[in-house]
């Protein structure tokens, strides 16, 4: 307990020299092994600071290493290579360009507003990240090469639901967060790039004691962390602290750095009270106890020691809310490829092949197709135009342009009222209906969300996602009771709405509820106000024309509910006459109709 | 036309060694003695040491002795070793005879007749036979149709004239191994086309005035986290075997992982060569299975039983049955047992069937749960 209480007030005191000493930190350690460690996500707004973080990240850096930029929306023959178009030409064979995930090798690259990158792009850079193999199989080239590059991924997301995917994040070894403050700092001096290097002359020979693994993946246990990436990032962390201090052997202090910067920010929750410690850690230690149990008797045990650190710099938003973090963590998990851009034009996309067009500005030449298309009349051409200097004699019929998947993706938002005179009027059975839509929702590959309100406001159960399983998980565990807080549930299911539109989705929205608004949108008491702040709001949707489908679960019909669905536009389906059949009829209704009326 | 055969071709184009080198920056000194420096591709984490993850190591063997299966599709976590396990497979396998100079890769015991190389040799002369590995190849994320199914060798035909085919991802992979990582993210129009030669064991091609059919016979490994998206219900049918990983909890095995993983990470070579006696140990346990595997009896009674469990648990169609008794039979094998019994059924049913069940998408008992379930029924506890 003691040693508990006194590393907590050593890790208070690093805490206090600032949260910036900690970012220059993690600079460096990410310069020893920038391989190793895979890199970080760095969040915040882009302001000087993180600019000059950046700039002094590079500094430590051998000169020269490669450190790419890699845009948002990049396409597949710039990140993974293709056809080099100019070159191609002028030399009348492919010639092929690599990519730029390629040119990245031995350095870094850097991933700008990286919590709207696709999931599929971060599934190409993981892949790399996972083997060191770049593997490229398209537009002429097939080749697998070893390759290695950190990554610093920029996220700047606003809200706590704009965030980097896990399926990134968890691949890198650190996250820090910068608050948006504009002030030139000195930087500090130390280390140089010569200590850097030194550091990393000295990192294969670092040692570590026998139960630092043991400790730290207690330590993540304890934490809630599933991942086991956490506990080797940490191992490395350790390890490479160790090497800049100029050291060849872990002590307690690295490891602890590495508890505070790798695995504290991944915490899903506190460990169990010391209390409770008491009891469960002599079966952890039954094994390494035999060797060292003296040294652990009179020195505090690396896996206290450990865990101590992690819990001191445990972020206060955690301590605070953690109820609400479990939920986060699932709806950030939920996010992947939410947050992507979703693109629509004949210029962007996921291309799905080629087809002969005319060429005209604003499409894309698929160069290969073009060529192939063009090669077997090479012969033929050349003798009909000798004089023609081309070297590749390429006609208008020729030309193929490349198709792009047009993103007609649906949304289907479950507006759900789980109030406590809904839950009265069959909250149950209004689950069932919404288990049929979903199903629904499944043979057409839609994306679902859930918004659930009651008591006093509305809360995203579930983000878009293509997983029914976890909407059905979502839906499953929603408690029904409170009051209705209708306006604020349409308020909710507008702005989800809006946001998928802006990602070039076709929302629609469907709304289950008996009607009965008595909170208003400050979540105070009042049919009255209640009703007339619900139908302001369902204004809003008509306004914007959203198909939307309003399925009235009382037991007999509300006049105010036909009123609202006619107020948001929506389709007016009352429960008692819906079957499963007629529902969804409805709801693939409302999805080819927007704004029709009740 | 050899380079086919090799599960990579590095750098097939010498346009593009020059090109590669011309662009990219040059390599400061200090990256040549520092951690930066490109590594030469590593040999791959060797499949024994891996952590637990018993199902998904024995799926992945049972594909290996018998490829007939189907397929393996690993669903799970992140960072559980599903990529990793696929990749060390291939070291496992043993070589296989190919006719010499066929570009697809054809078995010298029964060459195709629909190869374009193979079918034009003459009748009852003995073909050259040569040795090759087992070929697993990687089919990336952001790979184009042109790449996968092979099409007009467009320097061939711009340079000479020639219409020459240069085959793709899916003639590499005949005999072999086809790995998709991420598979739920891969564009549907692959899916398609793998679907389509899944199914009929040939790739045909007709683009650009090319005319032509090769055999593609492989094995599919598919591998991907279910949060990021389902599978179609087409591809998951291909898969013979369907296993669930996930993150060990126990502390005791949690630690072994890491610990592990940071011995090869320090030192590979000194890792395989810790390891090499297991990774001997397991690859004779494949051969074994392999040869063992015509001579294991299959009793009429297995065979019902495994009729008896596909009929509770309502599966479609009855490639549930054959691949389960085929892996049941697979698995007799690398045991060194010569007759299928009721323990290997139940060792293989939830692998086999679990994504077979007539789905409900939103049946929250997860499909292990009710395969479980139908063995305690149809077999008792």
């Amino acid at each position: 307990m003691s040693v508990l209480a006194a590393r907590s007030a050593d890790a208070k005191r690093a805490e206090d020299t600032g949260a910036e000493s900690v970012s220059f930190q993690v600079a460096a350690l990410l310069a020893v092994d920038p391989v190793g460690l895979a890199g970080l996500v760095l969040r915040g707004p882009a302001d000087p600071r993180r600019d000059e973080w950046l700039d002094s990240f590079r500094k430590l850096l051998p000169t020269g290493v490669p450190w790419r930029r890699v845009p948002l929306g990049i396409a597949d023959s710039r990140l993974l290579g293709g056809l080099d178009l100019a070159a191609s030409l002028s030399a009348g064979r492919p010639i092929a360009q690599p990519g730029l995930l390629a040119e990245a090798d031995g350095g870094m690259i850097i991933l700008p507003m990286a919590e709207r990158v696709e999931s599929q792009m971060i599934a190409r850079i993981a892949a790399v990240l996972d083997s060191g193999v770049l593997c490229v199989a398209r537009e002429g080239i097939t080749m697998a090469r070893a390759t290695r590059f950190g990554v610093v991924a920029l996220d700047e997301g606003a809200s706590e639901e704009e965030q980097v995917t896990e399926a990134l994040s968890d691949r890198l070894a650190f996250q820090l967060s910068f608050e948006p403050i504009g002030l030139k700092r000195a930087l500090p001096s130390r280390p140089t790039r010569a200590e850097i290097e030194a550091a990393r002359r000295r990192l294969s020979q670092v040692q570590v004691p026998a139960d630092l693994p043991q400790a730290f993946c207690a330590a993540a246990l304890a934490l809630g962390i599933l991942s086991l990436r956490a506990p080797v990032f940490a191992l490395r962390c350790a390890r490479a602290a160790a090497a800049l201090a100029g050291r060849t052997q872990v002590t307690g202090e690295d490891a602890a750095l590495a508890a505070q910067l790798i695995l504290a920010p991944r915490a899903r929750q506190l460990p169990e009270a010391p209390a409770q410690e008491q009891e469960q850690p002599p079966e952890q230690q039954q094994e390494p106890s035999n060797s060292d149990t003296e040294q652990q008797q009179d020195q505090p045990s690396l896996e206290d020691l450990v865990l101590a650190a992690a819990q001191a710099s445990l972020p206060a938003g955690l301590l605070a809310g953690l109820g609400v973090a479990a939920r986060q963590m699932a709806r950030q998990a939920a996010a992947s490829g939410r947050s992507g851009m979703m693109r629509r034009s004949a210029q962007r996309g996921r291309p799905i092949g080629a087809r002969p067009a005319a060429w005209r500005a604003g499409l894309r030449l698929a160069l290969v197709e073009t060529l192939r298309v063009a090669a077997p009349w090479q012969e033929y051409r050349r003798r009909e135009k000798p004089h023609h200097a081309a070297l590749v004699h390429i006609r208008r019929e020729d030309v193929r342009i490349r198709r792009y998947k047009q993103n007609s993706e649906t949304t289907t938002i479950f507006l759900v009222d789980a109030s406590g005179s809904a839950a009265l009027h069959r909250l149950a059975e209004a689950k069932g209906a919404v288990e049929l839509l979903l199903a629904d929702c499944y043979v057409r590959r839609d994306r679902v969300a859930v918004i659930a309100f009651r008591g006093r406001g509305a809360e995203v159960l579930l983000e878009p996602t293509h997983s029914l399983v976890r909407a059905k998980r979502s839906l499953a565990a929603l408690p029904g009771g409170g009051g209705t807080p209708l306006a604020a549930g349409i308020a909710a299911g507008y702005a989800m709405a809006e946001a998928s539109r802006k990602r070039g989705q076709t929302p629609v929205i469907v709304a289950l509820t008996d009607g009965r608004a008595n909170v208003t949108r400050d979540g105070m008491g009042g049919r009255a106000t209640a009703e007339s702040e619900a139908l302001d709001t369902a204004r809003l949707f008509k306004a914007s024309g959203f198909a939307a489908l309003l399925i009235d679960t009382a037991p007999r019909p509300q006049p105010f509910s036909r009123d609202l669905a006619s107020a948001m536009g929506a389709r007016y389906v009352p429960l008692p006459f819906a079957d499963a059949a007629r529902m969804s009829a409805a709801v693939r209704h409302a999805a080819r109709a927007p704004a029709s009326g009740p | 036309m050899d380079g086919a055969l090799s599960s990579f071709r590095p750098a097939i184009r010498a346009g593009q060694d020059g090109q590669a080198s011309r662009r990219t920056a040059p390599r400061p000194a200090s990256e040549t003695g520092g951690r930066l420096a490109a590594v030469p591709t590593r040999s791959a984490y060797p499949f024994s040491a891996i952590v637990g993850q018993q199902e998904m190591k024995r799926a992945l063997m049972i594909a290996a002795v018998d490829p007939s299966i189907g397929g393996v599709l690993v669903f799970g976590d992140r960072g559980t070793g599903k990529s990793t396990a696929v990749r060390s497979l291939a070291a496992l396998l043993p070589e296989m005879a190919v006719v010499a100079g066929c570009p697809f890769a054809c078995d010298p015991a029964a060459p195709q007749v629909s190869c374009s190389h193979c079918g034009n040799l003459a009748k009852g002369k003995k073909p050259e036979k040569r040795m090759v590995p087992v070929p697993v190849v990687d089919l990336p994320l952001g790979t184009t149709e042109d790449r996968l199914a092979g099409a007009l060798d467009i320097e061939r035909a711009l340079a000479q004239g020639v219409k020459a085919f240069e085959p793709g991802l899916l003639a590499a992979a005949h005999r072999g191994f086809l790995y998709i990582d991420e598979v739920n993210l891969l564009e549907d129009h692959l899916v398609d086309l793998l679907l389509d030669v899944a199914a009929s064991g040939e790739n045909v091609v007709e683009r650009e005035g090319i005319s032509l059919r090769h055999p593609a016979r492989f094995v599919l490994i598919g591998s991907g986290n279910p949060e990021e998206g389902e599978l179609r219900p087409q591809l998951l049918d291909r898969f013979g075997l369907s296993v669930e990983v996930s993150t060990p909890t126990d502390l005791a095995s949690r630690v072994e992982v890491v610990c592990r993983r940071d011995a090869y990470d320090r030192d590979a070579p000194g890792f395989m060569k810790h390891w090499a006696k297991d990774e001997a140990r397991t690859r004779e346990t494949i051969l074994a299975g392999r040869k063992r595997l015509s001579s294991v009896t299959l009793p009429l009674g297995t065979i019902e039983q495994a009729a008896t469990l596909c009929m509770a648990l309502g599966t479609d169609g009855l490639r549930g049955e054959l691949t389960l008794v085929r892996a049941a039979r697979a698995l007799a094998a690398l045991e060194g047992d010569l007759e299928v019994g009721t323990a290997h059924l139940r060792s293989v049913a939830a692998s086999a069937l679990r994504h077979r069940l007539r789905r409900n998408p939103l049946d929250e008992t997860v499909a292990t749960t009710r395969v479980e379930k139908a063995l305690e029924d149809v077999f008792g506890p």
